[in-house]
C-alpha cells in the first residue's frame, strides 16, 4: 500500500476518534451519548460529517499552524465530485472539492507561481473561480467568458503567478454548484513580512446549507417570492403592537412593498456552517489566553449576508477583501456574501467564546466556538429581533429623520430613535414616486422593475441593515481605510451609473432592467482607463456586487488610502461609488454574489480592451 | 479529567514556536484615530448634507471622457478558440436570466356543506414559461356530490407580463357544463393590485356572439406566519340573455367566500371557510324558473396546494 493511502487511512481513524471524543464532551446540549440506536445513527452521521471536512477546517484544529490538509507549493490537484455531506445529524447532496465542504486551504506566497489542476469528476461541466485574484483573464475560470470549462473527466490546468497577498476563496462558476459546497479558501502570505502580527490564525469560511436543492429553492421563489420569509407582518403581530404601526402597513402596502424582505433564502431552509460544521458540530478553533489570534473570514454563502460578533472579544478589523486596512476596533460587523474580513482578537481568559455569524434576516445564526481546549462551547446568545425595512430602504432619502443629524454622528448615541418605525411619516401617498422612470432614465422599465429608488443616498458611513440601533460597536465602510496608498492617484476620466434592479414578487433581478440573458452589452473599458462606476440600489435588499480580475477603490472620505476591495455590498436604496483602474486585459464577470440573483440575471460582462483593439 | 489534560498538552502542542512571546506589530495601536473617521461635514451644496451620514469624498474631479464602443469580439477566442468557447457562452446567457419553469396551483379544492346537496367545487391554474411569457391554464367547476357535473371550463391563455404587476392573458376559454357546451375567445387581465391584493378581470366572447365578464379578487390577511384568512369575491355578468344555459342579462353571479387555511407548508395548506353564492337579475330569475335555488351559504372544507 502506498505512503499517502496508509496515511490516509491513518487519519481517517484519527478524525473519527475526535469525532467521538467530540461527541461525548458536550454536557447540557442535545449531544448526549448515544444511547438508542436512533442516537447512535446519529452519532454516527455526525462522525461522516467531521469526515466531510478538510484537517485545517476541522473542529478542534489549533489553527493554520499547525497545518496538515493544507495545500502549497507550485503544483495543486483539485478534484471536483459528487458528496455526502452531514450536518445537524441529516446528510446531503453536496458537490465536494478533494471530497471536502469547504475543499482545501490553498495557501500560497506571494510571488511564486502557481500551477492548479483541477480534475472534473461530475457528469457536468464545472469549473473555479478564484475570487479575488488578480490574474490573467484565461485562468479566471468563468466558463463562457475566460474559457469553455472544465468538460466531465477533463483536467484543466490554472497556471498564473500570484501577485498579491491575503485572504481569498475559491469556487464554481458553472451552474448553482456553488450553493452545493463547491468552495474553498484561499490564503497568500506576503514576500515581505506581514503588517499584520499574530500568534495563531484560524480560517472560517461561513456557507449556507441546505438539502433543498439551490434549483428548487430558485423554482420556489420564481414561484412565490416570500417563499422562505417567515418572519412577515402578521394581524396578530398588530394586535400585540409589533412591528409597524397600522397606518404603516397600509401605506406600504399600498406600494406593494414588504418591509420584512430582507433575504428571500432564509434560515428557513439553511444551516449556516463554518468550515462545514454547523452549530451542532460546533466548530471549535483553538487559542492559548493572551495570544493575538487572526481570524480569516470568507463568507462563502449563496445567498447569506452575515453579522458576525463574538459577545465578549472586541475584534480589530485588519484586513478586507484581501487588503489590508488600518486596524480598526469593532465589536460586530457585516460581511456581504463573497467578502473576506481579516479580524484580531485577543482574547485574555480561560473560557469559550462564541463566534456568532447571525443571518442579517434574524431567521438564523451559526455559532463556534473559540476555546482553550476541545470539548467547550461559546454561549449561544438568542436571534435577535428581525429588523423592518424603512423609507430610506426604498431610496426615498432619510424621510424618518425629523432633522437635526450630522454627518458622523453615531447612530447608536441617538436615544430614543427608531429606525424601525417612522414618526412623523406623512402619509401622502402623491409625494411618494417610488417607480418614477425619470430618476433613472437609462434604465429600461417593465416587469422586471418594482422600484426605482429616487433618492438613493451614499450609506457607506451607516450601519448596515438591522445594525443600525445594536447598543455596541458596529462596523461602517467608512471605517475602512486601506494601510497601504492607493496605487492610482488619478482624478477618473469618466463615470458611469449601473442601477440594480428587481422585481421580487416575480423574483426577477438585474442591471439597469436588463437580465444578462436578454443580450445585455458588456460594459467597456479601455486599458488602464481610471472610471468612477455608481452602484444605485433600486431593490431592497443590499447586494454584495463583484468584479472579477481588479480590485477598486471605494469612494469614502478623502482619496489616497480608500479601501480596497473586489466586492462591495450596496445597502437597499443606497449608493455606492468605486473608482476603478481598467488594468487587467481581457474579459471579466461582474455581477451580484448573491447566487440566485445573479442566476435571475444580475450578471454582466466586462471587458478590458486597448482602444484600437477594439472590433 | 484526563481529557482536559490531554487537550491542555495539544493546546500547547500546537501553539507555534515563540509564540507565548509578545510580538510588537503595528496591530499594537489599535486605536490610533481610525474609529471615527468621519470628521468632515458635507458639502452645504448637498440638499440631504444633513441627512447624510457618509463622509464625502472629497478631492476628486470627474472628467467626461467618452465611453469605449463596446467590443463585439470575445476575449476568451483568442485563447481557445471560437468554437471550443461559443457552447459554454450560450449556456452563460441562458443560465444568468434565461428561467423556463412552471407553477401548478389549486387555490380552491373544496367539499360545500349546505342546506340541500352538498357540494364540490376546484379553481386551479397553472403556468408554464419564462419570466414575461407564459402559456397558462385555467380551470374551474363545481357541482353536486350526488348529482351531475354542474359547471366545468377550461382556459388555455398566453399571459404576458406587461408591468411589474399585471399580466395580459389572452386565449380560449370552454365551457364543458352547463350543456350546451360553448367555447369563448378570452381577453383577461391578471395581476398584484395595491395593497396586496390578487385581481383578475376577463372578457368572453362565444362563438355564438355572446359577450360575457368576469372579475374576482383575494387577499391573503396573514394572522400568523402559517395561518391566513383569504376573503375572496367573485361577480359574473353578462352582455346579453342566454336562457339556454339559465344565463340573464347584466350582474348574473356574486360570489362571497372566507376560507381561513393553515399552511401546514407553503405549498399544502388545508383550510376551512364559508362562502355565500347568489344569482341576481336575470339570472335568478332563470334559476327560479327552473325549480333551482338562487342563492346559498356554504361551509367548505379543502386543500389549497401548489407545486
Amino acid at each position: 500500500m502506498p505512503q499517502a493511502a496508509l496515511e490516509g487511512r491513518f487519519k481517517t481513524v484519527r478524525i473519527s476518534m475526535r469525532a467521538l471524543l467530540c461527541f461525548a464532551e458536550f454536557p447540557g446540549t442535545d449531544m448526549i451519548l448515544p444511547t438508542s440506536r436512533r442516537g447512535f445513527l446519529r452519532a454516527a452521521s455526525l462522525v461522516t460529517g467531521a469526515m466531510a471536512v478538510p484537517g485545517w477546517a476541522r473542529s478542534g484544529t489549533g489553527g493554520l499552524a499547525s497545518g496538515s490538509d493544507v495545500l502549497s507549493g507550485e503544483d495543486i490537484k483539485l478534484s471536483v465530485g459528487h458528496a455526502m455531506h452531514s450536518v445537524g445529524g441529516r446528510a446531503g447532496h453536496a458537490i465536494a472539492i478533494n471530497g471536502t465542504v469547504p475543499g482545501p486551504l490553498i495557501r500560497l506566497k506571494e510571488g511564486q507561481n502557481v500551477r492548479l489542476s483541477v480534475t472534473n469528476t461530475l457528469a457536468e461541466d464545472t469549473s473555479i473561480h478564484w475570487h479575488g485574484l488578480l490574474l490573467p483573464f484565461q485562468y479566471d475560470g468563468v466558463p463562457g467568458i475566460s474559457f469553455p470549462g472544465i468538460k466531465p473527466g477533463e483536467t484543466f490546468v490554472y497556471d498564473f503567478p500570484i501577485r498579491q497577498s491575503g485572504t481569498y476563496w475559491y469556487h464554481s462558476h458553472s451552474g448553482l454548484q456553488e450553493a452545493m459546497g463547491h468552495f474553498g479558501s484561499i490564503v497568500i502570505d506576503p514576500a515581505g513580512a506581514d503588517p499584520v502580527a499574530s500568534d495563531r490564525e484560524h480560517v472560517l469560511v461561513l456557507s449556507d446549507w441546505s438539502v433543498m436543492h439551490p434549483h428548487k429553492i430558485y423554482t420556489r421563489l420564481k414561484q412565490n417570492g416570500g417563499n422562505f420569509n417567515f418572519q412577515k407582518q402578521t394581524l396578530a403581530g398588530l394586535l400585540a403592537g409589533k412591528g409597524q404601526s397600522a397606518a404603516d402597513r397600509r401605506m406600504w402596502a399600498a406600494m406593494r412593498m414588504d418591509p420584512t424582505d430582507i433575504s428571500d433564502a432564509t434560515g428557513a431552509i439553511y444551516t449556516y456552517l463554518v468550515n462545514g460544521h454547523g452549530p451542532v458540530e460546533n466548530w471549535t478553533g483553538l487559542f492559548v489566553p493572551g495570544e493575538k489570534v487572526r481570524l480569516r473570514i470568507i463568507n462563502a454563502s449563496a445567498m447569506t449576508n452575515f453579522n458576525v460578533r463574538i459577545p465578549g472579544l472586541a475584534m480589530t478589523v485588519v484586513a478586507a477583501d484581501g487588503n489590508n486596512v488600518q486596524p480598526v476596533e469593532t465589536d460586530e460587523f457585516q460581511i456581504g456574501v463573497a467578502e473576506t474580513y481579516d479580524i484580531i482578537v485577543q482574547p485574555q481568559d480561560d473560557r469559550a467564546y462564541g463566534f456568532i455569524a447571525e443571518g442579517i434576516d434574524r431567521s438564523g445564526l451559526v455559532r463556534a466556538t473559540l476555546a482553550p481546549r476541545m470539548g467547550m462551547v461559546g454561549e449561544t446568545p438568542p436571534l435577535r429581533k428581525r429588523p423592518l425595512l424603512t423609507m430610506k430602504d426604498m431610496g426615498m432619502g432619510d424621510m424618518d429623520m425629523s432633522g437635526g443629524a450630522i454627518a458622523g454622528m453615531d447612530h447608536s448615541k441617538m436615544p430614543g430613535m427608531d429606525h424601525g418605525a417612522m414618526p412623523g411619516m406623512s402619509h401622502d401617498m402623491g409625494s411618494m414616486k417610488m417607480l418614477d422612470p425619470s430618476v433613472a432614465p437609462q434604465v429600461k422599465m417593465g416587469p422586471g422593475v418594482a422600484m426605482l429608488s429616487s433618492m438613493p443616498m451614499d450609506r457607506t458611513g451607516e450601519r448596515p441593515t438591522g445594525l443600525e440601533n445594536e447598543p455596541h460597536r458596529v462596523l461602517t465602510y467608512s471605517q475602512l481605510r486601506s494601510l497601504e496608498p492607493n496605487p492610482d492617484k488619478r482624478d477618473p476620466s469618466r463615470e458611469i451609473d449601473i442601477h440594480l434592479t428587481a422585481n421580487m414578487e416575480r423574483y426577477m433581478w438585474s442591471f439597469d432592467g436588463v437580465k444578462f440573458s436578454e443580450g445585455a452589452e458588456p460594459l467597456a473599458f479601455r486599458h488602464n482607463e481610471r472610471v468612477r462606476v455608481n452602484l444605485i440600489n433600486d431593490t431592497m435588499m443590499p447586494h454584495p456586487i463583484h468584479l472579477h480580475g481588479h480590485f477598486f477603490e471605494v469612494v469614502m472620505g478623502e482619496k489616497g488610502n480608500r479601501p480596497v476591495k473586489h466586492t462591495v455590498n450596496v445597502l437597499p436604496g443606497g449608493k455606492v461609488s468605486f473608482d476603478l483602474t481598467a488594468d487587467a486585459l481581457g474579459d471579466w464577470a461582474f455581477h451580484c454574489h448573491m447566487m440566485l440573483h445573479m442566476h435571475a440575471g444580475m450578471f454582466r460582462v466586462v471587458t478590458v480592451r486597448h482602444d484600437e483593439d477594439v472590433a | 479529567m484526563i481529557r482536559t489534560t490531554i487537550g491542555a498538552i495539544v493546546s500547547l502542542a500546537l501553539v507555534p514556536g515563540g509564540a507565548l512571546a509578545q510580538t510588537a506589530a503595528p496591530t499594537a495601536d489599535l486605536h490610533a484615530g481610525h474609529t471615527m473617521p468621519m470628521a468632515t461635514v458635507p458639502a452645504a451644496a448637498d440638499p440631504h448634507a444633513g441627512h447624510n451620514m457618509a463622509p464625502p469624498a472629497t478631492g476628486d474631479t470627474i472628467g467626461n471622457a467618452p465611453a469605449p464602443a463596446p467590443p463585439t469580439d470575445h476575449a476568451a477566442d483568442a485563447v481557445w478558440g471560437a468554437a471550443a468557447v461559443a457552447p459554454s457562452r450560450a449556456a452563460l446567457r441562458r443560465e444568468h436570466g434565461g428561467f423556463t419553469g412552471s407553477m401548478i396551483l389549486f387555490n380552491l379544492a373544496e367539499y360545500q356543506a349546505r342546506a340541500g346537496t352538498d357540494g364540490y367545487r376546484w379553481e386551479g391554474e397553472g403556468w408554464f414559461g419564462g419570466d414575461i411569457n407564459r402559456f397558462v391554464v385555467k380551470t374551474e367547476g363545481e357541482g353536486d356530490v350526488r348529482g351531475p357535473l354542474e359547471k366545468a371550463e377550461v382556459q388555455a391563455l398566453y399571459s404576458r407580463a406587461i408591468g411589474p404587476w399585471w399580466n395580459l392573458q389572452a386565449g380560449v376559454r370552454y365551457d364543458i357544463r352547463p350543456d350546451p357546451q360553448r367555447a369563448y375567445a378570452t381577453l383577461g387581465i391578471e395581476g398584484l393590485a395595491p395593497y396586496w391584493f390578487k385581481a383578475a378581470g376577463a372578457l368572453f366572447l362565444s362563438t355564438k356572439g355572446e359577450l360575457r365578464g368576469r372579475i374576482e379578487g383575494f387577499y391573503d390577511q396573514r394572522i400568523t406566519q402559517r395561518l391566513i384568512l383569504q376573503p375572496r369575491a367573485e361577480i359574473e355578468a353578462s352582455a346579453q340573455s342566454i336562457p339556454e344555459i339559465g344565463v340573464g342579462v347584466g350582474l348574473t353571479d356574486i360570489e362571497l367566500g372566507l376560507r381561513l387555511r393553515y399552511e401546514i407548508a407553503r405549498e399544502f395548506a388545508p383550510y376551512i371557510g364559508v362562502e355565500w353564492a347568489g344569482k341576481v337579475g336575470e339570472t335568478a330569475r332563470f334559476a327560479r324558473d327552473a325549480g333551482d335555488r338562487t342563492s346559498g351559504t356554504s361551509f367548505v372544507a379543502g386543500i389549497r396546494f401548489w407545486f
